[in-house]
């Protein structure tokens, strides 16, 4: 093997000295290119490569032509997501030693694919509430001269809660998620967007209306955190058809979600606020 | 440019893409493949599933009962075959049908009313300890082994 084809995360030699392999299945789509087919690549893999390393590696190596999105490379930004063997995964921290020696590599499901492993996250997004920018956890407020928070386009909020919860106090607490030495808390501000819980969803995949996990999370975390918005008007938007009435209680979304923003059990947070207008019932007491 | 000198591609880079879903098949099984599913996406799938068994053993059902109305020596030839062991066996799959239904149906209701969210896994096994024995039972005494 010539040097620049050395896999990234560690030397591609086994303890045994033998080369260590994996045999890629990826998704190719092309628009205009004659539909979809999987093409097969061998990699070289070491102890500490990626998912996402060995599709770089192809793409540099392999097949130039090969599109996949990914940014922050230590699973914050949520851009690398797709499915790795029927999975949904963060490509740049599933490791290839946690899978076979065939690894099929498909763009997230339930969301139109744009090229290859790049899907069109517009219909992922356009679930959210647009009544409720400030739903959407990047729309970050930002403090203004007049001491209030806003939000870009001009939405005025006023922060009169910290964005970290005592976890005892909080209805989700059983989920233990984020520790800290002192006291445990559940952060309310965890969702990177990254779709992955829409794709895993199985309800998704049968019906388009359905606003999906990651949008009804967030809006019971707004419950949790209101910032100026009406929590009748989340309620509302919340408590229709194709909202938490649609959801079957798969349990893919928190299975699926590499954040840990458990939004399965943000859905059943939201009906049974809807149903007992509690959410801080004895469910959250324990 | 007019429509006619266009670059190749163009119109058919327009187009929307393929939607993925998990497994073969049309985009509507896409809940049914339990490849990459957890044991919450396996009991849904299987609940549909069972749902359907139902519903097509209910119509069945009373197809069958409609027999009755052909006469006595109609049915009791009915009877003969029904009640033949290797029948039976499809009755101990109905059976176990309607457990898994009716049990996960229990704990989907809880868990979807944000009642036992955080027991939601206990439930799911509670139910198979509980959907198995009696599957057991049923099979024992249906097929005979009891009497």
């Amino acid at each position: 093997m010539s040097e620049e084809k050395l896999p990234p995360g560690g030397p591609a030699v086994t303890q045994t000295g033998h080369e260590d392999t994996r045999r890629f299945r990826v998704y190719r789509y092309k628009r205009g290119d004659g539909g979809e087919r999987f093409d097969e690549f061998e990699v070289p893999v070491g102890p500490h490569t990626t998912v996402l390393d060995a599709l770089r590696w192809i793409k540099q190596h392999e097949d130039p032509s090969l599109a996949l999105r990914f940014s922050c490379l230590h699973a914050s930004c949520g851009t690398c997501g797709m499915q790795v063997d029927g999975h949904e995964e963060l490509a740049c921290v599933c490791s290839v030693q946690d899978h076979g020696e065939q690894i099929t590599v498909e763009p997230l499901a339930n969301l139109p694919v744009l090229t290859d492993l790049v899907v069109e996250m517009d219909g992922f997004f356009r679930r959210f509430p647009h009544e409720h920018p400030i739903i959407r956890s990047s729309g970050c407020p930002s403090e203004g001269e007049d001491g209030e928070a806003h939000l870009e386009g001009g939405h005025e909020v006023t922060l009169d809660l910290p964005s970290l919860v005592p976890l005892h106090h909080h209805p989700l607490h059983h989920h233990h998620r984020a520790a800290t030495p002192a006291v445990d808390f559940v952060r309310l501000e965890d969702c990177i967007e990254c779709g992955l819980c829409l794709s895993a969803c199985p309800v998704a995949a049968t019906s388009h209306d359905y606003v999906g996990p990651a949008a009804l999370a967030a809006a019971e975390r707004l419950l949790e955190e209101p910032r100026g918005v009406e929590r009748e008007d989340v309620l509302a938007w919340a408590n229709r058809p194709e909202g938490v009435w649609r959801c079957h209680v798969g349990l893919e979304c928190t299975r699926a979600c590499p954040a840990d923003a458990i939004p399965a059990e943000r859905i059943m947070a939201l009906r049974r606020e809807l149903m007992f207008g509690d959410s801080d019932d004895e469910e959250g007491k324990r | 440019m007019s429509a006619t000198d266009e670059l190749p591609g163009t119109a058919e880079r327009e187009q929307p893409g393929p939607i993925r879903h998990k497994g073969p098949g049309p985009s509507e099984s896409g809940w049914l493949d339990p490849r990459g599913r957890g044991h919450g996406g396996r009991a849904l799938a299987l609940h549909r599933v069972t749902g359907l068994v139902i519903v097509f053993y209910l119509y069945l059902h009373l197809g069958v009962l409609s027999m009755l109305l052909v006469g006595s020596s109609a049915w009791s030839s009915f009877l003969s075959v029904v009640t033949a062991k290797s029948f039976l066996a499809f009755e101990v799959v109905l059976i176990a049908a309607v457990l898994f239904h009716g049990l996960n149906g229990i704990r989907v209701a809880f868990v979807g009313s944000g009642i036992a969210v955080s027991r939601e896994r206990a439930l799911f096994w509670a139910g198979t300890v509980i959907g198995t024995a009696a599957v057991i039972f049923a099979a024992l005494h249906v097929l005979g082994a009891l009497s």
